[in-house]
């Protein structure tokens, strides 16, 4: 019973402000209502007993991309009332997009549902071997080549970012810590004998 | 604190553990006072200085005085502030600061919750920390805390990715994301710490040395107190704050920094174990565990007195050009280890 309570709270307050992402005015509000929704999506990977998948969901998507998400929402000066402008004329279209996600959803819950490897419980796991054990061992073997190709994408995505915005710009000074580090004393540090009334000229 | 609703039934087993729960709250509050005096007294002491004496006998009761006077202080809100976010912040890194003692065992058994994923629950919830900052930093409104929020966040994010790999090699070489077992795999003694055991002492040793400086990082405290730079920032996002939320903040953050002390002694030292054998006995591995805790945030606090502060563009290079390689090129190495030697032997 509290398992079913747990769930009915994590889902409503989940769809709750999954709707207020969209809804609110401040643009900063939206990404913390957005990061609430993270939250509860990991309560609900919880109630599932996919305990690892729940901390991954929090530690890289709230511990990471939403807190950049957040520092660009920030900085930036995003005037909500004005991007509300044309909100109604895209209403069909985004009606449509949900729709279809709504359909393909259903479809899926009604493929699984009806399949033969269906049980109402969570997958079993065998005994000793805990969830990440599981995921891992499957990433490792099966999927290994797809893991690393999705890497490799990401690798490549971060490489072009950098290349996009890297500017050569000449007669910039840069700091080069070796010699900072290097640096000795006789480099650093001259004597010099002042006499008084004449400065060193 | 599973078996507590099998022992009690669910309606007394539930209070039972609200009850456990309570308990390491007080615990924790109460040894927080004086680990408050605690620092404040080596830094007095390293400057020098008395440190406050004033209030009880060798002002033991200062903290709790502190504590009466930010309660009893008028919260002041600034006009332009975010009312919502700028009150939500300071409890949300007070919360955070607490639910990740949920998984920390003090001793033998005595732990709210056993997760088998019980260090990625660390890692996540410290990595939410940073909400805390950064929302306060932006409701204030004002240019100083922004500053200071948008500093830690960077800050913290960057040393989040080094400690992630740093705590990947413990997890290699213990073989389990459990707490209670990464403590177990070192109750040998001091030679199966894992910060001394033989031979991965080449690459752990290091790694705890990183995972400590990280820590000061991590948890904004001096050499890398840029967030708060009371030069530059006056104190960074904490400028606007007053009163309650403010000690809800300072309380927040000597949490995390108690929290990363807990987490050196559990990963590289031993837990509650004794250096020269295990201990299964609750209550001495409750004083063991304490005392350990107690010498890493002598250590926290001595480097806040005799290490000035680091530059912003030195704390960057320090994460992502040294630590971050250093512990990939760790974790490569314990893994080959783990692959082709095998794991360590695994103490007891």
């Amino acid at each position: 019973m509290v398992e079913a309570i747990a769930f009915y709270v994590l889902a409503a307050v989940a769809i709750a402000s999954a709707f207020a992402v969209v809804s609110v005015r401040n643009p900063v509000h939206a990404v913390l209502f957005l990061i609430l929704t993270f939250f509860n999506a990991a309560g609900l990977f919880v109630l599932l007993g996919a305990e690892f998948l729940a901390m991954l969901l929090v530690v890289v998507y709230v511990g990471a991309v939403a807190v950049l998400f957040l520092f660009v929402v920030m900085m930036l000066d995003v005037d909500f009332v004005e991007l509300k402008q044309g909100f109604l004329s895209y209403a069909p279209l985004g009606g449509v997009v949900a729709a279809l996600i709504l359909a393909e959803m259903l479809l899926v819950t009604g493929a699984v549902r009806t399949s033969a490897a269906f049980t109402d419980k969570p997958a079993g796991l065998p005994d000793g071997i805990t969830n990440a054990e599981r995921i891992g061992r499957v990433l490792y073997t099966d999927y290994l080549l797809h893991f690393q190709l999705a890497g490799l994408v990401l690798f490549v995505a971060m490489i072009g970012a950098i290349v996009l915005t890297l500017r050569k710009r000449t007669g910039v000074k840069r700091q080069d810590v070796s010699a900072q580090v290097g640096r000795t004393r006789k480099q650093a540090v001259e004597l010099k004998d002042v006499r008084p009334g004449q400065g060193l000229g | 604190m599973g078996g507590l609703i099998e022992d009690f039934g669910p309606v007394w087993g539930f209070w039972a553990g609200v009850g456990q729960i309570l308990l390491i709250m007080i615990y924790l509050l109460l040894s927080l006072a004086f680990l408050l005096l605690f620092d404040r007294k080596v830094w007095a002491a390293v400057q020098l200085r008395k440190g406050p004496n004033v209030v009880g006998p060798f002002g033991l009761l200062q903290s709790f005085a502190d504590f009466l006077k930010f309660v009893l202080k008028e919260i002041v809100i600034p006009a332009g502030a975010n009312k919502t976010v700028f009150i939500l912040a300071p409890l949300l890194t007070f919360t955070l600061a607490f639910a990740s003692w949920a998984v920390i065992p003090f001793a033998n058994g005595v732990v709210i919750a056993d997760l088998n994923v019980g260090i990625l629950y660390l890692f996540a919830i410290s990595s939410l920390g940073v909400y805390g900052i950064i929302m306060g930093g932006w409701a204030s409104n004002s240019k100083y805390p922004f500053l200071g929020g948008l500093r830690s966040a960077a800050q913290m994010v960057s040393y989040e990715v080094s400690i992630g790999f740093i705590l990947i090699t413990v997890l290699l070489l213990v073989g389990s994301l459990n707490i209670t077992q990464i403590v177990e795999n070192q109750r040998a003694g001091v030679w199966a710490w894992h910060a001394f055991a033989w031979p991965t002492i080449f690459i752990m040793f290091p790694m705890f040395v990183m995972f400590f400086i990280s820590a000061l990082a991590e948890t904004n405290r001096p050499p890398f107190d840029l967030p708060e730079a009371e030069s530059e920032l006056v104190a960074g996002y904490q400028v606007e704050y007053s009163s309650t939320p403010y000690l809800l903040f300072m309380i927040g953050e000597y949490l995390n920094i108690t929290l990363m002390c807990a987490m050196l002694n559990i990963l590289f030292l031993g837990g509650w174990h004794l250096p020269w054998g295990p201990v299964d006995n609750p209550v001495l591995g409750f004083i063991v565990f304490a005392v350990k805790m107690w010498a890493m945030f002598f250590m926290f606090a001595m480097v806040k007195a005799f290490v000035p502060r680091y530059r912003y563009d030195q704390l960057m290079r320090l994460g992502w050009k040294i630590f971050l390689p250093t512990s990939l090129v760790a974790v490569a190495i314990a893994a080959g280890y783990v692959t082709y030697v095998g794991r360590p032997v695994i103490g007891g």
